[in-house]
Protein backbone atom coordinates (compact mmCIF):
# COMPACT_ATOMS: atom_id res chain seq x y z
CA UNK A 1 0.00 0.00 0.00
CA UNK A 2 1.71 3.67 -1.19
CA UNK A 3 0.63 5.44 1.88
CA UNK A 4 2.97 8.18 2.33
CA UNK A 5 2.64 11.54 0.21
CA UNK A 6 6.54 12.17 1.97
CA UNK A 7 6.96 15.10 4.19
CA UNK A 8 5.62 18.55 4.50
CA UNK A 9 6.48 21.53 5.84
CA UNK A 10 4.91 22.58 9.32
CA UNK A 11 5.15 26.44 8.11
CA UNK A 12 4.96 26.79 4.77
CA UNK A 13 3.95 23.83 3.35
CA UNK A 14 6.29 22.83 0.91
CA UNK A 15 6.86 19.13 -0.08
CA UNK A 16 9.51 17.27 0.38
CA UNK A 17 10.17 13.52 -0.70
CA UNK A 18 10.27 10.78 2.18
CA UNK A 19 13.99 11.16 2.93
CA UNK A 20 15.96 11.97 6.69
CA UNK A 21 14.84 15.48 6.07
CA UNK A 22 14.16 17.42 8.90
CA UNK A 23 13.86 21.17 8.27
CA UNK A 24 12.69 22.86 5.46
CA UNK A 25 15.26 24.15 3.13
CA UNK A 26 12.91 27.24 2.07
CA UNK A 27 11.59 28.90 5.46
CA UNK A 28 13.50 26.30 7.98
CA UNK A 29 10.73 25.16 9.42
CA UNK A 30 10.16 21.22 10.76
CA UNK A 31 8.49 19.11 8.69
CA UNK A 32 6.84 16.11 9.63
CA UNK A 33 5.29 13.02 7.62
CA UNK A 34 2.24 13.13 5.67
CA UNK A 35 -0.29 10.57 4.87
CA UNK A 36 -2.71 9.75 2.09
CA UNK A 37 -5.75 9.36 3.89
CA UNK A 38 -7.98 8.75 1.21
CA UNK A 39 -5.98 5.63 0.49
CA UNK A 40 -5.94 4.69 4.40
CA UNK A 41 -9.84 5.10 4.69
CA UNK A 42 -11.17 1.86 4.51
CA UNK A 43 -7.76 -0.12 4.51
CA UNK A 44 -7.75 0.90 8.27
CA UNK A 45 -10.50 -0.70 10.26
CA UNK A 46 -11.06 -1.26 13.49
CA UNK A 47 -11.09 -5.25 12.46
CA UNK A 48 -7.59 -4.82 10.72
CA UNK A 49 -6.25 -3.13 13.98
CA UNK A 50 -7.65 -5.94 16.31
CA UNK A 51 -6.05 -8.39 14.06
CA UNK A 52 -3.15 -7.14 14.44
CA UNK A 53 -0.23 -7.76 17.38
CA UNK A 54 -0.61 -6.84 20.53
CA UNK A 55 2.18 -3.84 20.38
CA UNK A 56 2.35 -0.69 19.09
CA UNK A 57 2.99 -2.16 15.31
CA UNK A 58 -1.20 -3.03 15.36
CA UNK A 59 -1.39 0.90 14.00
CA UNK A 60 1.82 0.51 12.14
CA UNK A 61 -0.62 1.03 8.38
CA UNK A 62 -0.42 4.61 10.34
CA UNK A 63 2.93 4.72 11.31
CA UNK A 64 5.71 6.12 8.39
CA UNK A 65 7.25 2.13 8.03
CA UNK A 66 7.30 0.85 4.58
CA UNK A 67 8.48 -2.38 5.30
CA UNK A 68 8.45 -4.94 7.69
CA UNK A 69 9.05 -3.78 11.32
CA UNK A 70 12.65 -4.51 12.04
CA UNK A 71 13.18 -3.79 15.89
CA UNK A 72 11.17 -3.37 18.96
CA UNK A 73 8.25 -6.18 18.28
CA UNK A 74 6.72 -5.84 22.18
CA UNK A 75 6.56 -2.24 22.21
CA UNK A 76 3.18 -0.37 23.47
CA UNK A 77 -0.59 -1.20 24.16
CA UNK A 78 0.43 -1.11 27.85
CA UNK A 79 -2.55 -1.09 29.83
CA UNK A 80 -5.02 1.38 30.11
CA UNK A 81 -6.21 1.05 33.70
CA UNK A 82 -9.36 2.48 35.61
CA UNK A 83 -8.13 4.07 38.31
CA UNK A 84 -11.34 3.88 40.70
CA UNK A 85 -8.76 4.61 44.20
CA UNK A 86 -7.72 7.72 42.51
CA UNK A 87 -10.40 8.69 41.63
CA UNK A 88 -12.09 8.40 44.67
CA UNK A 89 -9.67 10.16 46.32
CA UNK A 90 -9.84 13.08 43.82
CA UNK A 91 -14.03 13.06 44.29
CA UNK A 92 -13.97 12.31 40.29
CA UNK A 93 -15.97 9.47 38.54
CA UNK A 94 -13.65 8.20 35.80
CA UNK A 95 -10.00 8.47 35.90
CA UNK A 96 -7.79 6.67 33.73
CA UNK A 97 -3.92 5.94 33.58
CA UNK A 98 -2.46 5.24 30.26
CA UNK A 99 0.57 3.30 32.17
CA UNK A 100 3.57 3.08 29.87
CA UNK A 101 5.87 3.09 32.60
CA UNK A 102 6.01 -0.79 31.91
CA UNK A 103 6.50 0.12 28.05
CA UNK A 104 9.01 -2.52 26.76
CA UNK A 105 11.89 -2.88 26.64
CA UNK A 106 13.21 0.26 28.50
CA UNK A 107 10.17 1.30 30.99
CA UNK A 108 9.45 4.74 28.65
CA UNK A 109 6.98 6.09 26.32
CA UNK A 110 10.65 7.10 24.25
CA UNK A 111 10.24 3.13 23.23
CA UNK A 112 7.59 3.89 20.81
CA UNK A 113 9.57 6.74 19.20
CA UNK A 114 12.76 5.26 19.02
CA UNK A 115 11.38 1.63 18.06
CA UNK A 116 10.04 3.67 14.51
CA UNK A 117 13.21 5.45 14.19
CA UNK A 118 15.43 2.43 14.12
CA UNK A 119 13.00 0.82 11.84
CA UNK A 120 13.16 3.75 9.31
CA UNK A 121 17.06 4.21 10.11
CA UNK A 122 17.09 0.05 9.00
CA UNK A 123 14.71 0.96 5.81
CA UNK A 124 17.12 4.11 4.49
CA UNK A 125 20.07 1.68 5.16
CA UNK A 126 21.83 3.69 8.13
CA UNK A 127 24.68 1.56 10.01
CA UNK A 128 24.83 3.92 12.81
CA UNK A 129 22.02 5.86 14.87
CA UNK A 130 22.92 8.57 17.22
CA UNK A 131 21.27 10.74 20.23
CA UNK A 132 21.88 12.65 22.79
CA UNK A 133 20.32 12.21 26.04
CA UNK A 134 20.86 11.99 29.62
CA UNK A 135 17.56 9.62 30.32
CA UNK A 136 14.81 7.81 28.76
CA UNK A 137 15.92 8.51 25.39
CA UNK A 138 19.64 7.23 26.22
CA UNK A 139 18.11 3.79 26.85
CA UNK A 140 15.78 3.41 24.43
CA UNK A 141 18.27 3.88 21.68
CA UNK A 142 21.03 2.06 22.77
CA UNK A 143 18.68 -1.19 23.55
CA UNK A 144 16.65 -1.05 20.22
CA UNK A 145 20.67 -0.46 18.42
CA UNK A 146 21.64 -3.38 20.23
CA UNK A 147 18.53 -5.29 19.37
CA UNK A 148 18.88 -4.06 15.41
CA UNK A 149 22.86 -4.67 15.54
CA UNK A 150 23.53 -0.98 14.45
CA UNK A 151 26.44 1.12 16.41
CA UNK A 152 24.98 3.48 18.41
CA UNK A 153 26.65 6.48 19.79
CA UNK A 154 24.97 8.71 22.69
CA UNK A 155 26.03 12.14 24.06
CA UNK A 156 26.03 13.06 26.92
CA UNK A 157 27.59 15.78 29.40
CA UNK A 158 30.52 14.77 31.07
CA UNK A 159 29.10 16.55 34.69
CA UNK A 160 26.52 13.41 34.37
CA UNK A 161 26.35 11.37 37.47
CA UNK A 162 27.93 7.83 36.64
CA UNK A 163 24.83 6.43 38.15
CA UNK A 164 22.14 8.04 35.50
CA UNK A 165 24.51 6.43 32.47
CA UNK A 166 24.30 2.53 33.65
CA UNK A 167 21.17 1.88 32.23
CA UNK A 168 22.50 2.87 29.08
CA UNK A 169 25.70 1.48 28.97
CA UNK A 170 24.99 -2.50 29.57
CA UNK A 171 23.45 -1.98 26.11
CA UNK A 172 27.28 -1.28 24.82
CA UNK A 173 26.83 1.88 22.73
CA UNK A 174 29.81 4.09 22.33
CA UNK A 175 29.03 6.79 24.79
CA UNK A 176 30.39 10.08 24.39
CA UNK A 177 31.04 12.74 27.19
CA UNK A 178 31.57 16.02 26.45
CA UNK A 179 32.60 18.48 28.61
CA UNK A 180 31.33 21.89 28.01
CA UNK A 181 28.16 24.19 28.87
CA UNK A 182 24.81 22.88 27.87
CA UNK A 183 24.57 24.92 25.39
CA UNK A 184 28.13 24.18 23.50
CA UNK A 185 26.72 20.12 23.83
CA UNK A 186 23.73 21.35 21.97
CA UNK A 187 25.41 22.79 19.28
CA UNK A 188 28.00 20.07 19.05
CA UNK A 189 24.91 17.43 18.59
CA UNK A 190 23.49 19.30 16.11
CA UNK A 191 26.45 20.12 13.86
CA UNK A 192 27.35 15.85 14.33
CA UNK A 193 24.19 15.43 12.62
CA UNK A 194 24.67 17.55 9.93
CA UNK A 195 27.98 16.00 8.88
CA UNK A 196 27.66 12.25 9.33
CA UNK A 197 25.23 10.18 7.78
CA UNK A 198 24.15 9.04 11.23
CA UNK A 199 19.95 7.98 11.80
CA UNK A 200 20.45 11.31 14.89
CA UNK A 201 17.03 10.26 16.27
CA UNK A 202 15.39 13.29 17.49
CA UNK A 203 17.73 15.39 14.84
CA UNK A 204 17.42 14.18 11.10
CA UNK A 205 15.41 11.76 11.94
CA UNK A 206 12.48 13.82 14.07
CA UNK A 207 9.87 13.71 11.65
CA UNK A 208 9.66 9.67 11.43
CA UNK A 209 11.00 8.83 14.89
CA UNK A 210 7.93 11.75 16.81
CA UNK A 211 5.05 9.77 14.73
CA UNK A 212 5.88 6.88 17.19
CA UNK A 213 4.32 8.76 19.79
CA UNK A 214 0.69 8.53 17.86
CA UNK A 215 0.57 5.28 19.17
CA UNK A 216 0.21 5.97 22.77
CA UNK A 217 -3.35 7.87 21.35
CA UNK A 218 -4.19 4.93 19.56
CA UNK A 219 -4.27 3.04 22.25
CA UNK A 220 -6.55 5.30 24.59
CA UNK A 221 -9.07 5.54 21.88
CA UNK A 222 -8.93 1.96 21.08
CA UNK A 223 -8.34 0.73 24.98
CA UNK A 224 -11.57 3.16 26.07
CA UNK A 225 -13.75 1.09 23.33
CA UNK A 226 -13.00 3.32 20.43
CA UNK A 227 -14.20 6.27 21.97
CA UNK A 228 -12.17 9.05 23.20
CA UNK A 229 -11.69 10.72 26.78
CA UNK A 230 -13.28 13.91 27.47
CA UNK A 231 -9.82 15.18 28.62
CA UNK A 232 -6.42 14.02 28.78
CA UNK A 233 -3.41 15.55 30.87
CA UNK A 234 0.01 15.28 29.32
CA UNK A 235 3.27 15.43 30.35
CA UNK A 236 4.94 18.11 28.21
CA UNK A 237 9.04 18.40 27.55
CA UNK A 238 9.80 19.11 24.12
CA UNK A 239 6.03 19.29 23.41
CA UNK A 240 5.75 16.53 20.48
CA UNK A 241 3.79 14.12 22.67
CA UNK A 242 0.59 15.74 23.38
CA UNK A 243 0.59 16.84 19.47
CA UNK A 244 0.92 13.76 18.41
CA UNK A 245 -1.55 12.08 20.53
CA UNK A 246 -3.97 15.00 19.17
CA UNK A 247 -3.31 14.04 15.90
CA UNK A 248 -3.81 10.47 16.64
CA UNK A 249 -7.18 11.15 17.89
CA UNK A 250 -8.17 13.62 14.73
CA UNK A 251 -6.60 10.72 12.37
CA UNK A 252 -9.05 8.02 13.92
CA UNK A 253 -11.83 10.31 13.61
CA UNK A 254 -10.79 10.84 10.20
CA UNK A 255 -10.91 7.44 9.37
CA UNK A 256 -14.26 6.74 10.74
CA UNK A 257 -12.96 4.72 13.94
CA UNK A 258 -13.93 6.34 16.77
CA UNK A 259 -17.97 6.46 18.54
CA UNK A 260 -19.49 9.08 18.66
CA UNK A 261 -18.00 12.81 18.58
CA UNK A 262 -14.65 14.07 19.14
CA UNK A 263 -14.76 16.58 22.19
CA UNK A 264 -11.31 15.77 23.63
CA UNK A 265 -9.63 18.83 25.98
CA UNK A 266 -5.91 18.22 25.52
CA UNK A 267 -4.08 19.51 28.76
CA UNK A 268 -0.55 20.03 29.22
CA UNK A 269 1.17 19.75 32.37
CA UNK A 270 5.08 21.01 33.38
CA UNK A 271 7.18 21.65 35.95
CA UNK A 272 6.73 24.80 37.49
CA UNK A 273 11.28 25.08 37.67
CA UNK A 274 10.96 24.23 33.61
CA UNK A 275 7.51 25.04 32.42
CA UNK A 276 7.51 27.33 29.40
CA UNK A 277 4.81 25.97 27.59
CA UNK A 278 2.39 26.19 30.37
CA UNK A 279 3.69 29.31 31.03
CA UNK A 280 2.65 29.62 27.24
CA UNK A 281 -0.90 28.70 27.81
CA UNK A 282 -1.41 30.80 31.21
CA UNK A 283 -0.10 33.76 29.13
CA UNK A 284 -2.10 32.95 26.11
CA UNK A 285 0.61 33.73 23.73
CA UNK A 286 2.29 32.25 20.99
CA UNK A 287 5.81 32.99 21.95
CA UNK A 288 8.00 31.17 23.84
CA UNK A 289 10.30 32.39 26.26
CA UNK A 290 13.21 29.93 26.83
CA UNK A 291 13.98 28.94 30.78
CA UNK A 292 16.71 27.17 32.57
CA UNK A 293 15.20 24.23 34.06
CA UNK A 294 15.19 24.22 37.62
CA UNK A 295 13.31 21.31 38.38
CA UNK A 296 13.57 17.36 39.99
CA UNK A 297 11.29 16.37 36.84
CA UNK A 298 14.29 15.91 35.01
CA UNK A 299 12.94 13.47 32.61
CA UNK A 300 10.94 16.82 31.16
CA UNK A 301 13.53 19.27 31.64
CA UNK A 302 13.79 20.90 28.45
CA UNK A 303 14.05 24.60 28.29
CA UNK A 304 13.42 25.40 24.64
CA UNK A 305 11.40 23.02 23.32
CA UNK A 306 11.20 22.66 19.79
CA UNK A 307 7.79 21.69 19.47
CA UNK A 308 6.64 24.16 22.21
CA UNK A 309 4.77 26.46 19.68
CA UNK A 310 2.90 23.24 18.61
CA UNK A 311 1.91 21.81 22.28
CA UNK A 312 0.52 25.03 22.81
CA UNK A 313 -1.83 25.95 20.02
CA UNK A 314 -2.47 21.91 20.70
CA UNK A 315 -4.43 22.73 24.02
CA UNK A 316 -5.86 25.76 22.14
CA UNK A 317 -7.24 24.08 19.54
CA UNK A 318 -8.72 21.44 21.73
CA UNK A 319 -10.01 23.78 24.00
CA UNK A 320 -7.96 22.86 26.82
CA UNK A 321 -5.26 24.23 28.93
CA UNK A 322 -2.05 24.00 31.32
CA UNK A 323 -1.13 23.26 34.66
CA UNK A 324 2.21 23.81 36.60
CA UNK A 325 3.39 21.60 39.54
CA UNK A 326 5.86 22.79 41.97
CA UNK A 327 8.41 19.99 43.32
CA UNK A 328 6.42 19.22 46.40
CA UNK A 329 3.94 18.96 44.79
CA UNK A 330 5.15 16.33 42.09
CA UNK A 331 6.57 14.44 44.95
CA UNK A 332 2.90 14.50 46.41
CA UNK A 333 1.38 13.51 43.15
CA UNK A 334 4.16 10.26 42.82
CA UNK A 335 3.20 8.98 46.12
CA UNK A 336 -0.39 9.92 45.74
CA UNK A 337 -0.42 7.51 42.18
CA UNK A 338 1.75 4.80 44.19
CA UNK A 339 -0.94 4.62 47.46
CA UNK A 340 -3.82 4.57 45.34
CA UNK A 341 -3.26 2.94 42.34
CA UNK A 342 -0.02 0.46 42.70
CA UNK A 343 1.68 2.51 40.19
CA UNK A 344 5.23 3.86 40.80
CA UNK A 345 5.88 6.54 38.17
CA UNK A 346 9.19 8.39 37.64
CA UNK A 347 8.67 12.19 38.64
CA UNK A 348 6.97 13.02 35.27
CA UNK A 349 4.02 11.02 35.91
CA UNK A 350 4.22 12.98 39.64
CA UNK A 351 3.85 15.99 37.41
CA UNK A 352 0.85 14.79 35.27
CA UNK A 353 -0.91 13.62 38.44
CA UNK A 354 -0.39 16.89 40.52
CA UNK A 355 -1.54 18.87 37.01
CA UNK A 356 -4.75 16.65 37.09
CA UNK A 357 -5.53 17.41 40.28
CA UNK A 358 -4.97 20.94 40.63
CA UNK A 359 -7.05 20.95 37.25
CA UNK A 360 -9.75 19.30 39.12
CA UNK A 361 -10.20 21.17 42.15
CA UNK A 362 -9.98 24.68 40.20
CA UNK A 363 -12.88 23.14 38.39
CA UNK A 364 -11.34 23.41 35.31
CA UNK A 365 -12.10 19.21 34.62
CA UNK A 366 -15.40 18.44 35.33
CA UNK A 367 -15.55 15.85 38.44
CA UNK A 368 -18.24 13.76 36.00
CA UNK A 369 -16.40 13.36 32.75
CA UNK A 370 -13.57 11.19 31.68
CA UNK A 371 -10.17 12.07 32.18
CA UNK A 372 -6.98 10.09 31.11
CA UNK A 373 -3.91 10.63 33.26
CA UNK A 374 -0.40 10.00 30.94
CA UNK A 375 2.12 8.16 32.58
CA UNK A 376 5.36 7.78 30.65
CA UNK A 377 8.02 6.78 33.08
CA UNK A 378 8.83 4.43 35.66
CA UNK A 379 10.09 5.25 38.93
CA UNK A 380 12.31 2.69 39.68
CA UNK A 381 14.73 4.35 37.23
CA UNK A 382 14.77 7.51 39.26
CA UNK A 383 14.19 6.69 43.28
CA UNK A 384 16.71 9.15 44.17
CA UNK A 385 13.70 11.57 43.68
CA UNK A 386 12.29 10.46 47.05
CA UNK A 387 15.45 9.71 49.13
CA UNK A 388 14.74 12.12 52.48
CA UNK A 389 11.30 11.55 51.86
CA UNK A 390 10.23 7.64 52.66
CA UNK A 391 11.22 5.80 55.70
CA UNK A 392 10.68 1.90 57.70
CA UNK A 393 7.78 3.22 59.97
CA UNK A 394 9.01 0.61 62.99
CA UNK A 395 11.88 -0.38 64.00
CA UNK A 396 11.98 -3.41 66.43
CA UNK A 397 14.03 -6.25 67.73
CA UNK A 398 13.29 -9.64 66.63
CA UNK A 399 10.98 -10.92 69.00
CA UNK A 400 7.47 -11.36 69.12
CA UNK A 401 6.68 -9.14 71.84
CA UNK A 402 8.41 -6.08 70.67
CA UNK A 403 6.41 -6.88 67.90
CA UNK A 404 2.99 -7.00 69.52
CA UNK A 405 3.64 -3.92 71.29
CA UNK A 406 4.90 -1.98 67.76
CA UNK A 407 1.41 -2.97 66.54
CA UNK A 408 -0.28 -1.80 69.49
CA UNK A 409 1.51 1.45 69.26
CA UNK A 410 0.84 1.78 65.82
CA UNK A 411 -2.58 0.65 66.18
CA UNK A 412 -3.39 3.74 68.87
CA UNK A 413 -1.75 6.02 66.60
CA UNK A 414 -3.73 5.47 63.90
CA UNK A 415 -6.87 6.09 66.13
CA UNK A 416 -5.48 9.49 67.30
CA UNK A 417 -5.18 10.48 63.76
CA UNK A 418 -8.28 9.05 62.84
CA UNK A 419 -10.09 11.58 65.62
CA UNK B 1 41.72 33.51 7.40
CA UNK B 2 40.00 30.50 8.07
CA UNK B 3 38.06 28.81 5.73
CA UNK B 4 34.60 29.92 5.10
CA UNK B 5 31.87 28.17 6.36
CA UNK B 6 27.89 28.00 6.80
CA UNK B 7 26.02 27.74 9.84
CA UNK B 8 22.07 27.74 10.60
CA UNK B 9 20.74 29.17 14.15
CA UNK B 10 18.08 30.47 15.97
CA UNK B 11 18.13 33.64 17.93
CA UNK B 12 15.85 34.15 20.90
CA UNK B 13 15.57 37.95 21.90
CA UNK B 14 14.72 38.97 25.65
CA UNK B 15 12.93 42.14 25.64
CA UNK B 16 16.04 44.78 26.44
CA UNK B 17 17.66 43.60 23.03
CA UNK B 18 14.57 43.74 20.52
CA UNK B 19 15.17 47.87 19.81
CA UNK B 20 18.78 46.79 18.52
CA UNK B 21 20.41 46.35 15.36
CA UNK B 22 21.72 43.11 16.23
CA UNK B 23 21.58 41.82 12.49
CA UNK B 24 23.65 45.22 11.22
CA UNK B 25 25.72 44.42 14.12
CA UNK B 26 26.81 40.95 13.10
CA UNK B 27 27.18 42.37 8.75
CA UNK B 28 29.30 45.27 9.86
CA UNK B 29 31.91 44.05 12.72
CA UNK B 30 31.69 40.14 11.65
CA UNK B 31 31.36 40.63 8.25
CA UNK B 32 29.01 37.31 8.17
CA UNK B 33 26.25 37.69 5.21
CA UNK B 34 22.90 36.42 6.60
CA UNK B 35 19.74 35.16 5.53
CA UNK B 36 16.86 35.50 7.75
CA UNK B 37 14.46 32.65 6.80
CA UNK B 38 11.67 32.89 9.04
CA UNK B 39 11.14 35.32 12.08
CA UNK B 40 8.71 36.37 15.03
CA UNK B 41 9.58 39.90 16.75
CA UNK B 42 7.37 41.21 18.93
CA UNK B 43 7.38 44.42 21.36
CA UNK B 44 8.27 42.05 24.08
CA UNK B 45 10.51 39.15 22.57
CA UNK B 46 11.48 38.20 19.38
CA UNK B 47 13.41 34.88 17.54
CA UNK B 48 15.05 35.16 14.11
CA UNK B 49 16.13 31.41 11.61
CA UNK B 50 19.04 32.71 9.98
CA UNK B 51 21.88 31.41 7.91
CA UNK B 52 24.80 32.45 7.83
CA UNK B 53 27.68 32.35 5.74
CA UNK B 54 31.22 33.90 6.21
CA UNK B 55 35.06 33.42 7.63
CA UNK B 56 34.93 30.35 9.81
CA UNK B 57 36.35 31.96 12.89
CA UNK B 58 34.50 35.16 12.43
CA UNK B 59 31.32 33.06 12.56
CA UNK B 60 32.68 32.20 16.14
CA UNK B 61 33.34 35.35 17.04
CA UNK B 62 30.09 36.55 15.97
CA UNK B 63 28.26 33.53 18.06
CA UNK B 64 30.26 34.68 20.87
CA UNK B 65 29.22 38.46 20.94
CA UNK B 66 25.60 37.56 19.89
CA UNK B 67 25.79 35.24 23.16
CA UNK B 68 27.72 37.78 25.27
CA UNK B 69 25.09 40.38 23.89
CA UNK B 70 22.37 38.14 25.94
CA UNK B 71 20.83 36.59 22.71
CA UNK B 72 20.19 32.82 23.25
CA UNK B 73 21.72 30.87 20.46
CA UNK B 74 20.17 27.67 19.84
CA UNK B 75 20.21 25.23 16.63
CA UNK B 76 17.37 25.10 14.19
CA UNK B 77 16.06 22.42 16.26
CA UNK B 78 16.36 24.13 19.84
CA UNK B 79 17.11 21.54 22.46
CA UNK B 80 19.10 18.49 21.05
CA UNK B 81 19.99 17.23 24.33
CA UNK B 82 17.26 15.72 25.90
CA UNK B 83 16.27 13.83 29.19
Amino acid sequence: MEKLNGLRCRECGRRYPATPVHVCEFCFGPVEVDYKYDVLRGVVTRESIAAGPKSMWRYKDLLPIEGDVAVGHHVGFTPLIRAHNLADELGCREIWIKNDSVCHPTWSFKDRVVAVAVTKALEFGFDTVACASTGNLANSVAAHAAEARLKSYIFIPADLEQGKVLATLVYSPTLVAVHGTYDEVNRLCSEIADKYRWAFVNVNFRPYYSEGSKSYGYEIVEQLGWKAPRHIVVPCAGGSLITKIWKAIKEFKQLGLVDGPVATRMYAAQALGCGPIVTMIKKDTDVLVPVKPNTIAKSLAIGNPADGYYAYRTTKESGGSGEHATDEEIIEGMLLLARTEGIFTETAGGVTVAAAKKLIETGVIPRDESLVICVTGNGLKTPDALYDRLEAHVKIKPSLSAFDQALADLKSQTAQEGR
Amino acid sequence: MTPMARMRVRLTFPTHLIQEPIVYRLVKDFDIVINIRRADVKADHGWMALELDGDEAALERGIRWLKDTGIQVDPLEHDVVIP
